[in-house]
């Protein structure tokens, strides 16, 4: 069996950055892991443990730069790993669902993975729509948003549960290969090793071009025309001081509500 | 080609809320071409939805009585089919799990730009929309290239629809395929049914991932003991197992109305402050002092919450 687990790295800004045209200036950007695919990536791997002969395979969109976050998928227990890039994707300014599930999608073609993981969403654009993009490009089956996960590969389905809002889960059967986004909270993603960390380094990572994998890069539907800080609807009251001065402020306002009393 | 086609959405019996919102949309978008209205109900008891959602500014609503719940290879096939039939120039659907469990896959089928989880848009020349960057820090205005497109709306951006409509109500062969419906929808779970009930409380002192580490927990204890409250969460520390599930405020967990609620280490995502907005009276407790919770709150505290909480729980013994 074949796990596919697509990842990407994500850009976080500080409390306080400042915008440089129509991004964030990178002084103010660390980039990392992505959360939803930490999930994805454990998700696959405790597949991986519970079976025999289980390859867990990562692909990612991204510039060198994204090599050390690919490694800590590896560090983790994946296999090997698959980048794709292409220089000219550093000039898009904002890549849309349709080029990433394009592109991961050539990429798990070559792979032939039984199972896709992704996660629901990256932390900085937010999409929510790339591992379900990707599913109907490759004509897999799937299901968003999925917070626990039984493969049966006998009846070659999956038995996941959605989380709907409300604290409401549904409950469904999907036929395989199929493409899941996985929702945190699903399983509780491990600390990579020292050994892991070792381990990761002579694991192989691919880097492939579209041309490589024989698909068009293509061009993003979505051209970013601005950027900028939303400003601020705050009309709170303050309360201004000490540590202790302002404690003693807000137990007024609570006992004043009834708090406590 | 100018139409606009939204969908509506609905669970166990009932039309959600969001689709008087994406009727709303819908209509502001079909405004701007010129066109027509039309809504896509489908699956459960499609008629008596399509005359829930027979309201001002829709001029079509269109029915596939397909199933009772969601199902997204029922939807994707519907919808595709609605799209072939009325060519409509945009597609609106719910940024909602069930919106996002189809919307990809729907505009990949029709080779139309998707973009999601937008809270404003202009349609007067193309099509402009508004939505966020960076975890919500940034706000991006993106320009869709083409002259179609499909839409998910951000939950709670546009007002909903109501008044009186007239709209042709029709019942649509959406000639679904049922080998080409591979998942299967069993039923539904409530999740953490525990001895808590958060959305009952008057008082609820709520933890953020600010809190940084379980052990630290117990100061937020202490000072729901003195305040005589409950304790509820933002979902970093659900996802992290230190408070069950039936803690969590949020769109994803409870959504609770009470007298005081107490927000410490929570920075306010749009997801949290979608349960907790209504709460009488919002305090936070943020060091950051751009933190979106603010943009709610009634009053705030920007310092450490390390300082802060421990400092307000001797007041109160």
């Amino acid at each position: 069996m074949k796990i596919l687990v697509t990842v990407t790295e994500i850009a976080e800004a500080d409390d306080e950055f400042e915008i440089d045209g129509l991004s964030i200036d990178d002084r103010y950007l660390t980039y990392d892991l992505n959360e939803w695919d930490d999930y994805a990536i454990e998700e696959a791997v405790q597949v991986s443990e519970a079976g025999d002969d289980v390859e867990v395979v990562t692909a990612t969109i991204g510039p060198e730069r994204a090599e050390e976050t690919i490694r800590q998928g590896l560090a983790k227990g994946a296999d090997r790993a698959v980048r794709v890039w292409d220089d000219a994707l550093a000039d898009v300014d904002l890549l849309d669902s349709a080029t990433k599930a394009r592109l991961l999608a050539a990429v798990a073609r070559e792979e032939e993975p039984d199972l896709i993981l992704s996660g629901v969403q990256s932390a900085d654009a937010a999409f929510a729509a790339t591992g379900v993009a990707m599913a109907a490009e490759l004509g897999y089956e799937w299901a968003a948003v999925v917070n626990q996960l039984d493969l049966d590969e006998d009846a070659g389905v999956a038995n996941v549960h959605r989380e709907l809002e409300g604290g409401v889960e549904e409950l469904t059967a999907v036929e395989l290969p199929a493409v899941f986004t996985i929702q945190t909270g699903i399983n509780e993603p491990r600390y990579a090793s020292l050994r892991g960390i070792r381990q990761a380094q002579s694991k192989p990572l691919d880097v492939m071009t579209p041309d490589e994998l024989g698909v068009d890069r293509g061009e993003s539907a979505l051209a970013l025309t601005s950027l900028e800080e939303p400003e601020t609807e705050s009309d709170a009251t303050y309360f201004e001081g000490s540590v202790d001065e302002t404690a003693a402020q807000l137990a007024e306002l609570l006992h004043e509500k009834g708090v406590g009393a | 080609m100018s139409d606009v086609l939204a969908v509506t959405e609905h669970r166990q019996g009932e039309l959600r809320d969001v689709s008087f919102e994406v009727t709303t949309a819908g209509r502001q978008l079909a405004d701007a071409t010129g066109g027509e209205l039309a809504l896509a109900v489908i699956g459960g008891d499609v008629d008596a939805y399509a005359g829930q959602l027979d309201v001002e500014g829709v001029d079509a609503v269109y029915t596939v009585a397909e199933g009772d719940e969601f199902n997204h290879d029922v939807y994707t096939q519907a919808i595709e089919a609605l799209a072939d039939d009325l060519d409509p120039q945009y597609v609106v659907a719910p940024h909602t799990v069930n919106g996002l469990d189809y919307a990809p896959a729907v505009a990949q089928h029709l080779a139309v730009p998707l973009v999601t989880d937008v809270i404003e848009f202009d349609a007067s020349g193309g099509l402009a929309v508004t939505r966020e960057l960076y975890g919500g820090k940034t706000e991006a205005g993106i320009d869709v290239e083409g002259d179609r497109a499909m839409v998910t709306i951000r939950p709670g951006e546009w007002e909903p629809a109501g008044g009186d409509g007239d709209a042709r109500v029709e019942a649509f062969d959406a000639d679904i395929d049922d080998d080409a419906v591979r998942s299967t929808v069993s039923g539904f779970e409530a999740v953490g049914a525990g001895d808590v009930d958060i959305s009952e409380a008057e008082v609820l002192v709520s933890v953020g991932r600010g809190i940084e580490e379980e052990d630290n927990l117990d100061i937020i204890f202490e000072l729901a003991d003195a305040l005589d409250a409950t304790v509820s969460a933002s979902r970093p520390i659900v996802d992290n197992e230190w408070l069950p599930q039936d803690r969590q405020v949020g769109q994803s967990g409870k959504t609770v109305t009470p007298e005081v609620y107490i927000a410490i280490g929570i920075s306010g995502a749009v997801q949290h402050v979608a349960g907790m907005k209504g709460s009488e009276t919002i305090v936070a407790i943020n060091n950051d002092p751009s933190a979106p919770i603010y943009d709610i709150a009634d009053y705030g505290i920007v310092n450490d919450l390390f300082d802060v909480v421990p400092a307000l729980t001797e007041q109160f013994q």
